[in-house]
């Protein structure tokens, strides 16, 4: 764990600390599962979005996407009666093949990906509405599914817990991305191109294969979640499913420490930063804040947090500076210096 | 000698785990020209920096006409007539060479309006690429200029001051001969007109032809100074390195086997009129000169993948191949360390390690995943065998002084196997110790069998290194040389598309 995750991880003790403070609410085992499983859902897609912030991009679709792929499931399973193992496979596929859209489009096309993801936000937010006929998609009341509903929406008891199952789905993809980020080739590719893309190519990295790539997981994950919270809301409105979702994708990226830059960024760091923007959502809701705040508080949270950061980072440079600063004077006690004239 | 007017007394300077400077004293005179030399990461840009307002240093005086001071700001810098020209090219890309030139201050008209006098800069931006016989023009893009041409705009910018100071740190290492040339002659106009001027290079003969005086300096001190009368490149290098250096040509230990990289009638599209033939045999360095802008560059990036070749054709051991991209060529054993560190060679806040292993991570790969360990050693290795100066191995690129990152660039594809080895000004920025030991190491690889093709501007090393010698002008090689035809004199006249008269000098 780096000392920027460490902080972020302080500041949401320090928060959930004030927040049960003021309602023990906070602590109940219900709000808390509840809370746990926005966590699972938000964290999937956010992981999504970190893999594209590293690489330089931006994916600004992520919402419309999970709208339409939401609405496509639930038809496919109640409408069309497809077994629900081919349908989640479909709109997994089409996750994939959206991505892969998207990233030939940034990479072969030479678009920018803030244009081309924000023209997939306007044309999927279209196609899902007017699919539905603007009309909300959902569970019918004979329509049930128990193993699917258990296994996306469901909760198993660990020791008296509630544990949603989202939150094992979030362990499982965080692991993975885990390793593929920070341990392995690909992972060192990922970060290289966000870095600098023209030594990466002078390096043999093919780099647009791995643009593409990005663009491709990011894609299958936000599927992946698409399928799960399209499970636990159970009914889908086309024209604010989902809505916003890609700039909590953004904000938790951001604040886990990936820099719009490219070229950094830690998984713990966007799971810790989901926690820290479900943790503030249910804030608004305990401390009986009018949720029409909701949207100012965790954009005040969020530059804060950001100022307080830039302030540990430039404050560890100036104790970095003097110490090296001591080890001189160590270094140059022994030694005699030669004059010039 | 005239009072000096700038004086810097025990500059101290340490970054985490580096000392840079340690008590370092300078003083400089009106109408002097001080050479400032020494190993990389001796702290010589670091100096200079503290000197135009960039650095605070850590302790010391500076004193300019009199006032003491602890530091300058960038301001304090430009008001006491202090001009800087950066190793590190600051350019904006984006930007025309007048735009450059005079980024920050232009000319301005309308008034209240503030309007960029776009005429006046332009003509103001005239004498002086006439001074340093610029073959661009004021309105030029920048992106479209060369890194040699690059450096010529950065110089303009510190001439285009009219300071009492310019300071000009290696401001040749990618000039060709005849703009270092012109370079020299605008460093003597400038000190005629009482202008000082310190001076930072590697290359030794132009210390020689410019300096009055030359100071060097060790791990961050002042290890000595020598007057005009003093200065002799044998005397320079004992200061810097401590120890006397054997010349530079080391003969192949088997004469040069076949072919390995043939190019037949290439044509790129710098030149689509002109198509370029030359083979690389194994075992051998071939040298390529040329001036700047004479196609070299692209040649290279050409047989590397990284642009299409626009005709013609590549042969590897007799057999053509295709090479469509960076990685086929890798693939193949080509390999190129570009000339361009900052853009294409390196990633600059990353650490030394993971910019080594970046081209052959996949031999660091233990089921799909990074073995560090070995990496690591890999790196401390390469570390020792180059004498790269870092605290350690995980020290961020960036931070490493101009020569050090060079010598990272070059370790990313020693640390490989390659079957053709292309170089683009492999020393830039490299000290004298350390180029020996480059030097050395290209040896090592054409012994154990390697084509090396080294494109170089530095014709100390053009004619020093190379076994053989082709020379190219506007897009076409003008002429080849062998080592008993090398001399100054052929190299330039092929350089400018003359020929030479028949055999041997
Ligand atoms: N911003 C920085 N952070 C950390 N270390 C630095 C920084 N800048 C310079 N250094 C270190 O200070 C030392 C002196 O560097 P400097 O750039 O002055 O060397 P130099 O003499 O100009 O070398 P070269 O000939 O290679 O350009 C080096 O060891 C370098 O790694
Ligand atoms: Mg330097």
């Amino acid at each position: 764990m780096s000392k920027k995750d460490l902080s972020l991880l302080v500041l949401i003790l320090v928060v959930g600390t004030v927040v049960a403070l003021i309602n023990p609410r906070f602590l109940f085992v219900g709000n808390l599962s509840n809370t746990a499983n926005q966590i699972g859902l938000f964290g999937i897609f956010s992981i999504a979005e970190a893999f594209i912030i590293i690489i330089g991009g931006i994916e600004l679709s992520v919402g419309s996407v999970i709208a339409l792929l939401g609405v496509l499931f639930i038809d496919l399973i109640v409408n069309h009666d497809v077994n629900w193992v081919v349908a989640l496979a479909m709109i997994v596929a089409a996750g994939l093949a959206i991505g892969l859209v998207h990233g030939t489009l940034v990479t072969r096309m030479r678009i920018q990906a803030f244009v081309v993801t924000l023209c997939g936000l306007l044309i999927y937010r279209g196609a899902a509405r007017y699919y539905t006929e603007d009309a909300t998609a959902g569970f019918g009341f004979g329509a049930s599914f128990p193993m699917l509903e258990w296994l996306a929406a469901g909760r198993t008891n660990i020791l008296g817990f509630p544990l949603p199952h989202s939150v094992v789905a979030l362990a499982v993809v965080a692991v993975i991305a885990w390793v593929v980020l920070h341990r392995s080739v690909f992972g060192r590719y990922l970060f290289a191109v966000g870095k600098n893309e023209e030594a990466a190519r002078y390096s043999g990295i093919r780099t647009n294969r791995v643009i593409i790539s990005a663009y491709v997981i990011c894609g299958g994950l936000t599927a992946f979640s698409a399928i799960l919270i399209a499970m636990y809301t159970r009914s889908i409105s086309p024209a604010v499913h989902g809505s916003f979702y890609e700039l909590y994708a953004i904000a938790a990226a951001v604040l886990g420490g990936c820099s719009l830059r490219g070229g950094e960024g830690s998984i713990i760091g966007v799971v810790l930063g989901t926690v820290l923007l479900q943790v503030l959502q249910n804030l608004v809701n305990l401390l009986g804040i009018p949720s029409s705040l909701n949207f100012a508080v965790m954009g005040t949270v969020i530059l804060v947090g950001v100022l307080g950061d830039q302030y540990l980072v430039q404050r560890r440079q100036r104790v970095g500076v003097a110490k090296g600063r001591e080890q001189a004077s160590v270094a140059a006690a022994p030694l005699e210096r030669v004059k010039v004239e | 000698m005239s009072e000096p007017f700038l004086e810097l007394i025990d500059i101290s300077k340490s970054y985490p785990g580096v000392v840079a400077l340690d008590h370092v004293g300078l003083q400089v005179s009106p109408g002097e020209v001080v050479a400032l030399i020494g190993e990389n990461g001796a702290g010589k840009s670091t100096l200079m920096r503290v000197l135009g307002g960039v650095v605070e240093p850590s302790g010391g005086v500076i004193r300019v006409d009199g006032t003491a001071r602890s530091s300058l700001t960038v301001a304090d810098a430009i008001k006491a007539g202090i001009a800087f020209v950066h190793q590190e090219l600051n350019l904006f890309d984006n930007l025309d060479v007048a735009g450059n030139v005079f980024i920050g201050r232009e000319p301005v008209q309308g008034g209240p309006l503030r309007l960029i006098d776009r005429k006046r800069m332009y003509a103001d931006v005239a004498p002086l690429l006439e001074r340093l016989g610029c073959d661009f023009a004021a309105d030029a893009p920048l992106a479209e200029l060369s890194l040699a041409q690059r450096q010529l705009v950065e110089i303009m910018k510190a001439l285009s001051l009219d300071a009492r100071l310019v300071i000009m740190d290696e401001p040749t290492s990618s000039l060709t001969l005849a703009e270092t040339d012109r370079l020299m002659r605008t460093v003597a106009g400038l000190k005629a007109h009482g202008v000082s001027i310190i001076f930072i290079t590697h290359r030794l003969n132009e210390v020689m032809q410019c300096a009055d005086r030359a100071v060097v300096l060790r791990d961050g001190r002042v290890v000595g100074a020598l007057t005009r009368a003093e200065l002799s490149p044998a005397a320079m290098i004992r200061l810097m390195i401590g120890r006397d250096l054997k010349s530079l040509y080391v003969p192949p230990a088997a004469p040069p086997g076949d072919s390995v990289l043939e190019i037949v009638d290439a044509v790129t599209d710098t030149y689509p009129g002109r198509a370029v033939s030359l083979s690389v045999r194994r075992g051998e360095i071939l040298g390529l000169a040329g001036l700047v802008g004479s196609g070299r560059t692209e040649l290279s990036r050409a047989v590397f993948g990284i642009d299409r070749l626009r005709g013609g054709t590549i042969r590897l051991d007799g057999e053509p191949i295709r090479i469509a991209s960076p990685r086929a060529a890798i693939e193949q054993g080509i390999y190129l360390v570009p000339e361009d560190r900052k853009g294409a060679g390196l990633l600059l806040d990353v650490s030394i390690t993971e910019n080594i292993s970046l081209p052959d991570l996949a031999s660091y790969m233990r089921f799909w995943l990074v073995d560090t360990e070995r990496e690591n050693e890999n790196a401390v290795r390469q570390r020792e065998r180059l004498k790269i100066r870092a605290p350690d191995v995980r020290t961020a690129v960036g931070s490493l002084s101009g020569g050090n990152q060079q010598k990272v660039v070059l370790a990313k594809w020693l640390s490989m196997r390659p079957k053709v080895l292309i170089v683009d000004e492999p020393t830039r920025g490299v000290d004298v110790g350390a180029k020996q030991e480059i030097y050395g190491m290209l040896r090592r690889l054409t012994d154990a069998g390697v084509a090396i093709l080294m494109i170089s501007s530095d014709m100390e090393e053009v004619i020093g290194v190379s076994d053989r010698l082709a020379v190219m002008h506007e897009g076409a090689i003008s002429g080849f040389l062998d080592r008993s035809q090398f001399s100054e004199h052929n190299v330039l006249q092929l350089a400018v598309g003359h020929t030479i008269e028949a055999e041997g000098p």
